[in-house]
């Protein structure tokens, strides 16, 4: 796996994604409350482009009548046929175990250790005093 | 880093020998205005004034939210403005080209007229829909071919209709819904399946429409999830009440697709019908063979969406009961269930078979 370095941590709010490519896949990107994560851009159910999708939280109810949310935004939801994805993990909260995405490394890096590299070019100057998203694909 | 290439068209699925043929499309207008040139005066100032009045409450919007605006595909708003499925470029992107098809089915659904309170609107609005298919779609696209949507609950205006496009080989199909205010096989619908049959034209009945009934039995139910699977049932009454009056019998070269409503429930309906026809039939003399030869002579059925048993084996059971030449590919784009041809249909489901249920089938029903 190389480290990309895929964007400037303030060009991904929190609550927000960006799409990139790196090792010749779509990756999204999200940020959670400042944490990083990164899946593929590719249900495992029917192919649909995840990043296409809306975020949302976990709906649960402990018995019919009572019903509790959380997790706000931390869910992706496949734009085709409503598959929910834990960003944490990749995994689906329907069939954690066999329909899951494929998740990859993402950290946030200062320019400064960026500068000892070794990572793949970008297309935007990295400055020492600057941080950065980086990922492993 | 930045620069994202456009995610790659993977082409027709390998088993698609045949063609690919896609049974279930549903093009939208941007906005009314584009049925405009196909209105007289009168009824577009009918239309702008005064509305679509479907027969059902809520008539502005859906009586079950869709889990999806319009009910679609997030992905399948086009970029260039407009609801889903109205930008014809963007449908070939998505769609005809991603896959490869050779050939779109457009069922149009809402706004037709279809079902419209309005006796008068639903009769210039199903025409219009049917002069707005051939001109933003079917003359600018060899691979799609249009239904001829019809004010299913005046018979001799649906009659008319079908007449003014029997000839045209751009339409496929005669195009019914699933919900209808009286069962299909009743007096008032046979001038409908009497001027199909001499048309050689099949008729698609697509899940939904809004018959002034409750979708269920017991009334009005309390979610989306069931208003899914209310398809299947309406599905059963129309195919049961056209059987048992004796459609078949009239209209012996009728043929009707049951579009999005599943297909499992077949085999049962099937399996009853027979059973109680064995010691009612003198109740219904007219029916010279069991139901289930009506239903598996006359009757097609879409795949999406697909029953998914848990052991595969239970659907190719399923379908080897109602025919593997019965069983026709949809993908209803661009609805949130649309399915891929690629992974749709399962590949337990052997290989010339899947041929037959991507293309070879509709080839052989649609015939233009």
């Amino acid at each position: 796996m190389a480290r990309h370095v895929v964007a400037p941590v303030a060009e991904i709010p929190p609550g927000g994604r960006k799409v990139v490519e790196a090792d010749g896949k779509r990756i999204i990107i999200f940020n959670l409350s400042g944490e990083f994560f990164a899946l593929l851009d590719r249900c495992p159910h029917q192919g649909g482009p995840l990043s296409g999708g809306i975020l949302c939280g976990l709906t649960q109810s402990d018995a019919p009548g009572t019903y509790r949310f959380s997790r706000a935004g931390e869910f992706i939801r496949c734009p085709w046929h409503q598959w929910e994805f834990d960003i944490r993990t990749g995994k689906s909260w329907f069939d954690p175990r066999r329909t899951k995405v494929r998740p990859f490394p993402a950290a946030v890096a200062t320019g400064a250790e960026l500068a000892e590299g070794p990572y793949v070019a970008e297309t935007f100057p990295v400055l020492v005093e600057d941080a950065y998203v980086v990922l492993e694909a | 880093m930045n620069l994202i290439r456009p995610i790659a068209s993977p082409g027709r699925p390998a088993a698609a020998t045949l063609g690919l043929v896609d049974v279930d499309i549903h093009p939208r207008v941007r906005d009314l205005s584009e049925f405009r040139p196909f209105l007289s005066e009168a009824a577009w100032h009918r239309l702008v004034t005064y509305g679509i009045h479907a027969r059902h409450g809520f008539h502005k919007g859906y009586p079950f939210p869709k889990a999806a605006p319009l009910a679609c595909r997030r992905d399948a708003w086009p970029p260039g403005g407009g609801p889903p499925a109205s930008d014809l470029p963007f449908l070939r992107e998505q769609l005809l080209d991603r896959y490869d098809m050779d050939i779109g089915v457009l069922n149009p659904l809402q706004p037709s007229g279809q079902g419209d309170v309005n006796d008068g609107l639903s009769v210039a609005l199903a025409r219009a829909v049917n002069e707005w298919q051939v001109e933003h779609w079917l003359r600018h696209e060899d691979r799609l071919r249009g239904s001829i949507v019809v004010p299913y609950e005046d018979g001799a205006a649906s009659v008319e209709e079908i007449r003014r496009w029997a000839g045209d080989p751009r339409f496929c199909q005669v195009l019914l819904m699933s919900r209808t205010s009286e069962p299909l096989g009743r007096q008032r619908y046979w001038p409908i399946w009497q001027a199909a049959a001499e048309a050689g034209l099949p008729v698609g009945i697509h899940a939904f429409g809004y018959s002034g009934h409750a979708m269920t039995n017991g009334g009005w139910p309390s979610f989306y999830v069931e208003e899914v699977q209310e398809h299947a049932t309406s599905a059963q009454a129309q195919v049961s009440s056209m059987v048992i009056e004796g459609i078949f019998e009239r209209f012996p070269s009728l043929r009707v697709i049951m579009i999005e409503c599943g297909f499992a429930w077949m085999p049962s309906l099937g399996w009853r019908l027979d059973a109680t026809w064995k010691r009612l039939r003198d109740e219904v003399p007219h029916l010279r063979r069991a139901p289930s030869e009506y239903l598996r002579e006359h009757v097609f059925v879409s795949t999406q969406p697909i029953e998914e048993p848990d052991r595969p084996e239970h659907l190719l059971d399923t379908i080897e009961w109602i025919g593997w030449d019965r069983i026709l590919f949809a993908s209803d784009y661009p609805h949130w269930d649309f399915d891929d041809p690629r992974l749709a249909i399962p590949s337990t489901i052997p290989e010339a078979k899947r041929a037959l249920i991507y293309g070879g089938n509709a080839r052989h029903l649609y015939r233009r």
